[in-house]
């Protein structure tokens, strides 16, 4: 499939050879966060908007995990530290920032960064969207820089001893970060205007959390971020790096005998993957209007970890698919909607579709899997509604389950390191293109 | 090409080389035995960098590289197949075989070293898709080789190539060793096997625990009596 992408793309060359090839995943992110707002996002309505968001940022925060724990084979316990990390960098700068240069902590968007519900109206990029998209890399940097250091230990450390460092450092990073001075409230904004940086810096709020920060994180930023996520991701995968981060992770000694630098691809696993896990605490930072260090810890880490896992360590599409699943289902656990009647027409149709599609032998285990969980759904429906047990407090229990089966069924994850391109269906298809 | 002077290596506490001394000059099959313990593979790991050493120092070609990581070493021109093979299980056998070229740019060449190792293992053409965990221990054996070959190495170093194989694998693995250095590829030879390693190689040496025993052309130390003796299973 990507070398059918290169092929379109050499044909039209007069077209796209314009723009230059560094530029291409920015092109193809902003056509992709437009879609997802302007396009999707209106007609859907505002909550599954909302449920859209969460999802789009655990794209880049699983995309990116999988980086250490799938390509490389460490162990990382400490992504939501990272994600602290980027986000109250970026919370912090717009905040401040907002105040120093207008005098108030107002929103200051365009249509691009203003939450409004109907028809988008006014001008597209305002003063403010500026100092959002440097707060949202500055915060990446800065959690890319936390990664170089939690990365170099990595070096000494394999499995368990690494997680437990990980571990470690996002505990460290929850402590400091609540340890920081009381916020200046908006009120008091002629205040903060007088201070200088230096002093602002460290008054993030302390144990009460970041807050009143104004809002500029919509779907059109979050999936453009996802989108580049995944781009970058993919660039590693399949350039010569990527082969040196899976040799790592299959055997680091024979690795290192075939000239793999071990030094430099653990480090640099580190460093990509902790940049984007900070670019998505900024954009959940700056979409709630507030952070609070106490929420990102390693209860949070766990469940990046679920959704890395469950996709399949190593691979792109497995770590996005997961990511989806695992956000919806919270949601859907609230209020868990009724698979009869069109759930169950479309898991009949799926399970012909891979009826079709599968090799012999090998159609009956994923239909029993598709049916039973189904049925499973059914089951959890009934407790939810006819019991009425609020299945959101069970929902670590549910994980648990849902990972227990799929240790049993496929030890691997959904698509273990491969990806969605790679399946026999696209093959066939592509062979003949 | 290579030399190595009062080299020591500890594992902590144990003291597994006690100042080895061996040089390899170009073209030639160099051959190092003894008994499990020795320190043979360690003498291996230190010279592609993995292991540092306490002591001593190692020259290739007239530079330093003991301080060197195992990275540069590999584009130097130093490649290594592993004890135990160390071949990526999870990946394909083409996998593997591009891994071994990874530190080298040469498409071209890269290609026709391929294709050169394939004819010497033609039973890893028929399984280039399979993944290399599923390969006989013999094949594995063959991957590690043609893997270490396709860093096109001016000095092979391969550790105990005969393990636990068949006898007409071994003879096998044994030609193509020859066939290799025939090519112009310089290889220090570890190995169990005496009678197989002293049959093959120019020189040897042998040793024991941490120490060089003995060293001369192979075929005289394939006739001394202590070699017979002690590694040959003679009387
Ligand atoms: N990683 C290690 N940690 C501690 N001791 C080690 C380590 N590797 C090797 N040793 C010790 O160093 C000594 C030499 O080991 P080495 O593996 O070099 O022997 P060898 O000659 O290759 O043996 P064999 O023929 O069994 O492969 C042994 O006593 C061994 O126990
Ligand atoms: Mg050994």
């Amino acid at each position: 499939m990507s070398k059918l992408f290169e092929e379109t793309r050499s044909l039209k060359a007069p077209v796209w050879g314009v723009i230059p090839r560094a530029a291409w995943p920015l092109v193809v992110a902003i056509a992709i966060g437009a879609l997802v707002y302007f396009g999707v996002s209106p007609l859907v309505g505002g909550f599954v908007s909302k449920v859209m968001l969460i999802v789009g940022i655990n794209i880049v925060l699983a995309v990116s995990l999988n980086i250490v724990n799938g390509y490389t084979g460490q162990f990382s316990m400490g992504h939501a530290g990272f994600m602290a990390v980027g986000g109250y960098v970026a919370a912090g700068i717009v905040y401040y920032g907002s105040i120093k240069l207008w005098g108030s902590a107002e929103p200051a968007g365009g249509i691009l960064s203003i939450v409004q519900e109907g028809p988008k109206a006014g001008p597209l990029w305002g003063k403010g969207d500026f100092l959002f998209v440097i707060s949202c890399l500055i915060g990446g940097l800065v959690a890319a820089g936390a990664g170089y250091v939690v990365g170099l230990p990595s070096l000494r450390l394999r499995g368990d001893y690494l997680a437990i460092v990980t571990l470690g450092f996002g505990e460290i990073v929850r402590v400091i970060l609540q340890g920081s001075h009381d916020q200046i409230q908006p009120w008091k904004a002629a205040d903060a205007a007088a201070m200088p940086v230096y002093e602002l810096a460290w008054k993030l709020g302390g144990p009460k959390g970041f807050n009143l920060v104004p809002t500029y994180t919509t779907l059109f930023w979050v999936y453009f971020w996802a989108a580049l996520t995944c781009i970058a991701a993919y660039r590693l995968k399949s350039s010569s790096s990527g082969r040196a981060f899976l040799s790592i992770r299959e055997d680091e000694v024979a690795a290192q005998a075939m000239g793999v630098d071990l030094t430099k691809y653990k480090v640099r696993a580190f460093v990509f993957s902790s940049f984007f896990a900070g670019v998505a605490g900024g954009l959940y930072a700056l979409d709630i209007g507030a952070i609070s260090a106490g929420d990102l810890n390693f209860i949070k880490s766990f469940d990046i970890i679920i959704m890395v896992v469950l996709g399949g360590l190593g691979s792109i599409s497995g770590a996005v698919l997961a990511a989806v699943i695992l956000s919806i289902l919270p949601e859907a656990l609230r209020q868990p909607p009724s698979l009869v009647p069109w759930g169950w027409v479309a898991i009949a149709v799926i399970a012909l579709v891979m009826g079709a599609v599968l090799p012999k032998g090998k159609k009956l285990k994923p239909i029993i899997v598709l049916v039973g969980t189904a049925a499973l759904w059914e089951g959890l429906r009934f407790l939810a509604t006819s019991v009425h047990v609020n299945l959101p407090d069970y929902r670590m229990i549910i994980y648990a389950i849902l990972l227990i089966v799929l240790m049993i069924v496929r030890p691997q994850g959904l698509f273990g390191v491969r990806e969605l391109w790679d399946l026999k269906v696209f093959k066939r298809r592509g062979g003949g293109a | 090409m290579l030399s190595v002077e009062n080299l020591s290596v500890s594992y902590g506490a144990i003291k597994a080389l006690h100042g080895i001394s061996l040089r390899v000059e170009r073209g030639e099959i160099v051959t190092l035995i003894g008994s499990n313990g020795a320190g043979k593979t360690t003498t291996l790991r230190t010279i592609s960098g993995l292991v540092r050493a306490a002591a001593g120092s190692i020259s290739f070609e007239g530079v330093p590289i003991g301080k060197l990581p195992p990275h540069q070493i590999v584009r130097m021109g130093i490649a290594q197949s592993p004890e135990g093979r160390g071949v990526f299980a999870n990946m394909s056998v083409d996998e593997n075989l591009s891994l071994g070229a990874y530190a080298r740019h040469d498409k071209d060449q890269i290609a026709k070293d391929r294709e050169r190792a394939l004819e010497l293992f033609p039973r890893l053409r028929e399984r280039l898709s399979q993944s290399a965990g599923t390969l006989s221990g013999g094949e594995q054996q063959m991957l590690a080789i043609a893997r270490a070959l396709l860093a096109r190495p001016k000095l092979m170093l391969l550790d105990e190539p005969s393990l636990g194989l068949a006898p007409q694998v071994v003879a096998t693995i044994f030609k193509i060793i020859r066939e290799i250095n025939a090519g112009g590829t310089t290889i220090l030879l570890v190995e169990q096997n005496a009678h197989m390693a002293l049959n093959v190689a120019h020189r040897a040496y042998v040793l024991e625990v941490g120490k060089i025993a003995m060293e001369g052309p192979a075929a005289e130390l394939a006739k001394s009596d202590e070699v017979r003796r002690a590694y040959l299973g003679h009387g």
